[in-house]
C-alpha cells in the first residue's frame, strides 16, 4: 500500500540525529514492547508480513508521530484484536476480562535461546528456474496495490539491471493477507540515481532493491 | 500462570515502575508505559505470554547479541582471506561458522567497501537490520529522516555522521526491501598490520558496518 512506511525520497523530516553512546533501550517499556511482540509472534497466528502490514496500516499522522516501539505496540494490538486474543473490553479494563482461544504454543524463557537462534527462514525451494539472469535489463512494474507490497514507490516503473539472482522467498504481497506463501525468486536490482531521481541526481550513486520476480518485466 | 504467581508478577511490575520511571510522580505512567503494561497484564493474565520469556529476550539483546558480533566477523575477514572469500559467496554460512545466526540474520549478504565504492544500508519500508550481527537497530536507523534521505541524498546523510567521502568515491545504497540482511565490511584502516584480530575488532564501529561510518584508526577516539 502507498502508506506512511514508504519513505524513500520523501522530504521534510529534517536531519538525521545520531546519538552518541546510544543505549539499546530508551525506556523500560520499550523492553517489554519488544518482548511482547516476539512472544505474541511465537503464538504462530500471523506472519512477519502480516505484522509489517499491521504497522504500516496505522493512520499516517499516527505513524509519523510515533516512535518505532510505539508503532510496534499499536500494530501488535491490532493483530491481537484481529486474531481474537484480546478484545476491546480487555483493553478498556487493562485486564484480561474476556476468554482467549487456547494458544497452540507459548514461548517459554527456556525456549528463547533456541527460538532466536532458529529465526524464521523464509527461503523456499522452487520447482521452475528463475526468469531472469544476472546482467538482464529489467523494468519494475507500475503497481499500486491497496494491500501489502515490498516494491517501494520510488522504484516503480524504473529501468534497472539484475545484479544477483537469489533463492525463492515467501511472497509478502500474498502472505501478509493469509493468501499463501506463493514463493518467487528474489533479485537484487540496481538502478542509477538518474533513473530514480532525474537529471540532477548524483552520477556516482547507485541504489538497489531486492525485488520479487512478479515486480519485474523484461526491459 | 497460577494466582500466587500472577500476584507476584503484578508486584514485580509495580516495582519495575518504581525503579525506572523516576521522572514521573508516583502512581502515574507516561501513556506508552501504561499502554504496554496493560497489554502485558492482559496477555499474561490469559496465559498467552510468559513474562520470563520477555526478560530472556531483553537480556539476549542487551548482553549477547550486538555489534561486537559483527566486529568479530569484520576482523576475521580482514585477517583471513579464505574467510573473506567465503563471506563474499555465502555470508550466511560464513557468519554462522562464528556462532552468529538466527532471527533477522537468516539470509545474510556481506558487501565490501573499496577505495572506489562505499556501501550504505537502509530499509526505506520499515527497519530491516541484521540483528544477529549488529543487535537491535539504533533509533536513527528506524526514523524517517534516515529512511527517506539515504536513497536520494546519501552524501548529505553521511555528512551528518561526520563522514566525508572522497569526491571520486561512488556510493551504493542497499535498500533492504526483502529478507536479505546486509553487513557492510569496512576497509581495514592503515597502520594496523601488527594488530591481531581482537585488537582489530575494537576498531570496527557499529556505524561502519551500516555504512554511516568507517572503521576507526588505531589511537583515534
Amino acid at each position: 500500500m502507498n502508506g506512511p512506511q514508504d519513505l524513500g525520497g520523501q522530504m521534510g523530516f529534517g536531519l538525521v540525529a545520531p546519538e552518541r553512546d546510544e543505549p539499546v533501550f530508551h525506556a523500560a517499556w520499550e523492553k517489554r514492547a519488544l518482548g511482547l511482540n516476539l512472544c505474541a509472534g511465537a503464538l504462530g497466528k500471523w506472519t512477519i508480513d502480516e505484522s509489517r502490514h499491521a504497522r504500516e496500516s496505522l493512520h499516517p499522522a499516527d505513524y509519523y508521530a510515533s516512535s518505532y516501539y510505539e508503532i510496534w505496540t499499536k500494530g501488535l494490538e491490532a493483530l491481537l484484536l484481529r486474531h481474537g486474543f484480546i478484545t476491546a473490553a480487555d483493553l478498556a479494563a487493562q485486564l484480561a476480562v474476556d476468554p482467549a482461544p487456547a494458544p497452540r504454543q507459548i514461548l517459554t524463557a527456556a525456549d528463547v535461546p533456541a527460538r532466536l537462534a532458529r529465526g524464521g527462514p523464509c527461503d523456499r525451494p522452487m520447482a521452475a528456474p528463475p526468469r531472469f539472469a544476472a546482467g538482464d535489463r529489467v523494468r519494475t512494474r507500475n503497481i499500486n496495490p491497496t494491500g501489502h507490497t515490498r516494491l517501494p514507490r520510488y522504484a516503480r516503473d524504473r529501468a534497472g539491471m539484475i545484479e544477483t539472482v537469489h533463492d525463492g522467498f515467501v511472497f509478502p504481497d500474498t502472505n501478509a493477507h493469509g493468501e499463501g506463501e506463493a514463493p518467487q525468486y528474489v533479485y537484487t536490482v540496481v538502478f542509477t540515481a538518474k533513473e530514480l531521481w532525474g537529471e540532477a541526481a548524483n552520477p556516482d550513486l547507485t541504489v538497489s532493491i531486492d525485488a520479487w520476480e512478479s515486480y519485474l518485466v523484461p526491459a | 500462570m497460577s494466582a500466587p504467581a500472577l500476584r507476584l508478577y503484578y508486584l514485580r511490575m509495580a516495582h519495575d515502575h518504581h525503579d525506572h520511571d523516576d521522572d514521573h510522580p508516583d502512581n502515574t505512567l507516561d501513556p506508552m508505559a501504561a499502554r504496554v503494561r496493560a497489554l502485558e497484564t492482559i496477555l499474561v493474565g490469559k496465559g498467552l505470554v510468559d513474562p520470563a520469556a520477555i526478560d530472556a529476550i531483553v537480556e539476549t539483546y542487551e548482553t549477547r547479541i550486538g555489534p561486537r558480533n559483527g566486529a568479530h566477523v569484520v576482523a576475521k575477514a580482514w585477517t583471513d582471506p579464505d574467510f573473506a572469500a567465503w563471506l563474499k559467496t555465502d555470508a550466511t554460512a560464513a557468519i554462522a561458522s562464528l556462532g552468529y545466526s538466527g532471527r533477522q540474520g537468516e539470509h545474510m549478504q556481506a558487501v565490501f567497501n573499496t577505495d572506489s565504492m562505499h556501501n550504505l544500508v537502509v530499509c526505506t519500508l520499515c527497519s530491516c537490520y541484521p540483528w544477529s550481527v549488529l543487535g537491535l537497530p539504533p533509533v536513527w536507523y528506524k526514523s524517517p529522516p534516515y529512511r527517506s534521505r539515504a536513497v536520494i541524498d546519501p552524501r548529505s546523510v553521511l555528512a551528518e555522521f561526520g563522514l566525508g567521502l572522497a569526491a571520486d568515491t561512488s556510493i551504493r545504497v542497499w535498500d533492504s526491501t526483502a529478507e536479505l540482511r546486509y553487513l557492510v565490511i569496512p576497509q581495514r584502516p592503515a597502520g594496523t598490520d601488527d594488530l591481531d584480530a581482537t585488537a582489530l575488532a575494537d576498531l570496527v564501529t557499529r556505524d561502519s558496518m551500516i555504512g554511516t561510518g568507517v572503521a576507526r584508526s588505531p589511537g583515534a577516539p
